[in-house]
């Protein structure tokens, strides 16, 4: 049961071979026994999720089930869920129940999917490791002694260690496909403004994604038919015709044009890792793909960029968890400027600290031009570079990440050194563009490599179609760690 | 020594949407505190501001009724700053890209010095932004604390910004009375200063005449026209003892106390904040086309200015009746509904206005909205001063009756008996009566004692009970009296 795909669950639960009930509490009995190790979930809510189980099952009995109906699903804890405490990995609202439905929690709702809990993060989505949770890190589930990748990590083990049958992740600057590659599992980080940010945690809104993360690609299909769609509540959305994700799975990929930025393939990258991408490369001209080698030439100023542009929204974004209304308040204080600087000053970790403190740097008075607005130029200028790529390609394709996963503590005491390990997803954040990774093999180590996937603009379905078309030609995907 | 007083005003003009300017909750004034404090209003986690359109609409009104320049596409800017009032930690505001451009108004000053005479100005408008209005800090009830009540945070407001073109006091009235005719005129604010729906900042600096700007001091939040005047008055003789007291002037953000008649310096030019002013990333830049802007132009009533014009050309009026039956919106209305298609009898109906009902409404303490006679009952009462039915002072009789009873102008007249007499045979009989008892008053009238007429005339009302019609009977004593 729990390495089946979500379709396969899907037909199991309308052909009542088991309940959502059952289902469920397999999962829940599941994780009671692995997460303890793991760290993957911050919040469960047996009885909630129970009672959602409960009422899909009437939905099915009713015959009104869609796709994931009744299916257990773990959200990140970045989305506030009513009733559940909503963290976001921080002190500062280790405290806070949320008392409305982010869009997207909405929307696996109405399709009566269960929450199954809340997965951990790094603390406000910032980090590349999980290691900066207020609520400890995670493990990777194929070496307990490394991390599962960040911001989206406690997702990412919980997929990779079958403890969800699916589940939501949001990538900022790589924060769902980092982590997917790094545990092995397939992860999409949509178009930007394709899912709503409302009910989402910001971090940095121009940047911020919801998106699925999953054992293979077809369920990344059936999750994003649930998960997008115009929302008026956040002006970013985009106003689209509704579309069929799936739909597209099962087309050849003959003549596809695999663009391949020579840039992605340089100095810095891991002769393992190259060596499991160039392999799913050569699968990929098998199955009828061309490859082009194209540049991207302003890639190599996407971190600094990111660096800029990210804190500096981040600053604004964390300005209201000020201890006045809700969160975390400092239990001692002499006057309101101390309030605000002791409940901000234990609030939040040392991550989180660093980024405000150069986010109001590169805003301030004289600063400004020389920070926010050149990063927001090379912004335009890196977009620019993917619109020149896919004149002469479909897709693009390279490496997730530099590294399979890295042992815990090894990056922790250098931010650049954790920061580079984003240089292959950032660029397709600033850009807004979608992008994927799937597992494609793995290192020296034994540990997982990701093949990342960039797609031009709302070109999700094409982008899971050749991921689908690689994974029914390989098995990488269907490696589960051994727990 | 001779100084040049220089003052510019900045207005907040609270904008009559029925809800907020990025949420739903309601704008409504005098609710229990953080009843109207939703979601965005608390700045939750993951909440996003949706702009209102009504706003915007406002907003391109004042463009409009300023002849300004509407900006195509305009940007929402985060001004950052803490305060327990300021829930999200910034103020969405509008900086370097305001929704309105370059306007002007034009105004009527009456110079406070009894002889010189009234004359007419432009101040021209540098910009006017949209931006949401913060919470407030409720102090008093809270032994040791400090209450906060959100149900204003989020209400639109439009600031209004004037370059320094005021050169006195009355000058600044006069622009701040204009702009407070002109908002509640083309319906975008309800102008009511008790409740804070109209404050001006006021920024006042003394010069040597034609010299270099002096450094202004800024007296903030005034919410009376009384207030403004009083507080200028002692900025500028303070600013002006200062200098040639050997001393400076400090740039400063100061307040008026009514109590006192004195301003007080808040904070000086070394706390200010630097705002860390950057775009929304939550919301896109505001795009008005032009087809939105005609919209918004064919909802514009005819505007004071243009009204007055019209009453000068069309009805003969005098500039300064005109400038008084355009102050507000009500009272034009009022002249027009009474004039009807009366052209002629304008200046009748203007002095009636002017005169008897306006002095009426202020004793009463009323405002025209609140007058308890209708336009209509006024035109017909004019009607028959018009058509020779009643004489003014019976008209003036009629009017009292109307105020304290209702009623119609005819229903009074037939009651009251108010109808004067033109049967000219009934005159002549009363005057051949008069003639015939006064002989020695007749001779001596003959004889060359023109004076005597008005003796005849009083004799005759007193004997008509005050109903001859007065131009007939005047005819009718003449000839009868040539003999």
């Amino acid at each position: 049961m729990f390495e089946s795909s979500l379709k396969q669950l899907g037909d199991a639960l309308r052909a009542k071979k088991i309940s959502s009930v059952e289902l469920t509490q397999l999962y829940l009995d599941r994780i009671a026994q692995l997460n303890p190790g793991l760290n993957a979930y911050v919040t469960l809510n047996t009885e909630a999720s129970l009672a959602q189980a409960k009422a899909a099952d009437a939905m099915l009995a009713g015959g009104d089930a869609q796709a994931m109906t009744g299916i257990p699903v773990a959200q990140k804890d970045i989305f506030c869920a009513k009733g559940w405490r909503t963290t976001c990995g921080s002190k500062m609202l280790d405290n806070f129940v949320a008392p409305y439905d982010a869009h997207v929690i909405e929307q696996f709702n109405r399709a009566g999917a269960i929450n199954l809990g809340k997965t951990n993060m790094d603390e406000f989505a910032m980090g590349s490791s999980n290691e900066t949770s207020y609520f400890g890190a995670v493990k990777n589930p194929w070496d307990n002694a490394r991390v599962p990748g960040g911001s989206s990590g406690g997702t990412a083990a919980a997929v990779a260690a079958r403890l969800c049958a699916a589940a939501t992740g949001t990538d900022t600057g790589g924060s769902i496909r980092q982590p997917a590659a790094l545990c092995g599992i397939s992860g999409l980080k949509p178009t930007y403004g394709v899912v709503s940010r409302y009910g989402m945690i910001a971090f940095a809104s121009s940047l911020d994604q919801a998106g699925p993360m999953g054992r293979c690609a077809e369920d990344l299909a059936l999750m994003m038919n649930t998960m997008a769609g115009f929302d008026e509540r956040d002006s970013t959305s985009l106003q689209r015709d509704k579309e069929d994700y799936a739909r597209d799975l099962d087309k050849p990929l003959n003549g596809l044009r695999i663009g391949l930025p020579k840039e992605f393939f340089a100095e810095g990258l891991g002769s393992d890792v190259a060596k499991a991408v160039e392999a799913a490369i050569a699968e990929y001209k098998k199955l009828g793909a061309t490859v082009v080698e194209i540049s991207l030439p302003n890639t190599r100023l996407s971190i600094p960029v990111y660096y800029v542009l990210a804190p500096a929204e981040a600053s604004s974004n964390l300005s209201r968890f000020d201890g006045v209304r809700y969160g975390y308040r400092a239990p001692d204080y002499t006057d309101l400027a101390d309030m605000y600087e002791k409940s901000r000053a234990q609030g939040f970790g040392a991550e989180v600290k660093r980024r405000i403190m150069i986010g109001t740097y590169v805003l301030s008075h004289g600063y400004y031009d020389a920070y926010y607005i050149q990063a927001q130029k090379i912004r335009r200028l890196i977009a620019q570079d993917f619109v020149e790529a896919y004149k002469h390609c479909d897709v693009i394709m390279g490496p997730t990440s530099p590294s399979t996963a890295f042992k815990l503590g090894e990056k922790g005491d250098d931010p650049v050194q954790m920061y580079l390990s984003d240089i292959y997803t950032i660029a397709v954040n600033l850009a807004g563009l979608p992008g994927m990774s799937i597992p494609c093999g793995f290192g020296d180590n034994d540990m997982p490599v990701g093949l990342q996937i960039i797609g031009n603009y709302f070109d999700e379905a094409r982008m899971l179609n050749v991921a689908h078309q690689y994974q029914l030609a390989t098995d990488w995907h269907s490696r589960a760690p051994q727990i | 020594m001779q100084w040049e007083i220089v003052i510019g005003l900045e207005v907040h003009a609270q904008l009559s949407t029925n809800t907020k300017i990025f949420s739903g909750a309601s704008t409504a004034f005098g609710a229990e505190p953080n009843t109207q404090a939703d979601a965005v209003s608390l700045a939750l986690p993951g909440v996003l501001p949706v702009l209102n359109k009504g706003a915007v609409e406002r907003a391109i009104k004042f463009g409009l009724a300023t002849g300004a320049h509407i900006a195509p596409r305009s940007v929402f800017a985060r001004k950052n700053y803490f305060y327990p009032d300021l829930p999200k930690g910034y103020q969405i505001s509008q900086f370097d890209l305001p929704v309105v451009g370059q306007g002007a108004l034009t105004i009527q000053v009456e110079p406070l010095s009894g002889n010189a005479k009234p004359y007419e100005k432009t101040v021209r408008i540098t910009r006017a932004h949209l931006e949401e209005d913060a919470g407030k800090s409720l102090h008093a009830d809270f032994h040791g604390m400090t209450g906060i009540d959100l149900n204003r945070a989020g209400t639109p407001l439009l600031e209004i910004v004037s370059e320094p073109d005021m050169r006195s006091a009355a000058e600044a009235v006069a622009y701040a009375k204009a702009l407070h005719t002109l908002v509640r005129w083309i319906g975008i604010c309800d102008g009511n200063m008790q409740e804070g729906s109209f404050r001006c900042d006021v920024n006042v600096s003394v010069r040597k005449p034609g010299g270099e700007l002096g450094t202004r001091r800024e007296i903030k939040n005034l919410n009376s026209f009384k207030f403004m005047q009083q507080a200028i008055d002692y900025e500028v003789q303070w600013q002006i003892d200062t200098i040639e007291n050997g001393g400076k002037v400090q740039q400063a953000t100061i307040l008026f106390n009514p109590d006192t008649g004195e301003t007080r310096a808040m904070r000086s030019k070394e706390d200010a904040h630097d705002y860390r002013y950057f775009p929304d990333p939550d919301l896109l830049p505001l795009e008005i086309s032009p087809e939105w802007i005609e919209q918004m132009r064919a909802t514009l009533p005819e505007l004071p200015q243009t009204k007055q014009a019209r009453y000068v050309n069309e009805f003969g009026l005098s500039a300064y009746d005109a400038s008084v039956l355009t102050s507000s919106r009500e009272m034009a209305d009022f002249f027009e509904a009474a004039l009807g298609d009366a052209a002629a009898q304008a200046k009748i109906c203007a002095n009636w206005i002017i005169g008897e009902v306006s002095a009426q409404l202020n004793r009463d303490g009323l405002d025209m909205a609140q007058c308890p006679i209708t336009a209509q009952q006024l035109g017909g009462m004019l009607a028959r001063i018009a058509d020779g039915t009643i004489s003014n002072s019976g008209a003036k009789d009629v009017f009292r009756t109307m105020w304290a009873e209702g009623g119609d102008a005819d229903a009074i007249i037939e009651t009251k008996g108010l109808k004067q007499v033109s049967d000219s045979g009934a005159i002549e009989a009363l005057v051949d009566e008069i003639i015939a008892a006064n002989a020695d008053k007749v001779a001596e009238y003959r004889s060359g004692k023109d004076k005597l007429f008005g003796f005849f005339v009083g004799l005759a009302m007193k004997a008509s009970k005050g109903k001859a019609n007065p131009a007939q009977l005047n005819d009718i004593l003449k000839q009868k009296l040539a003999g």
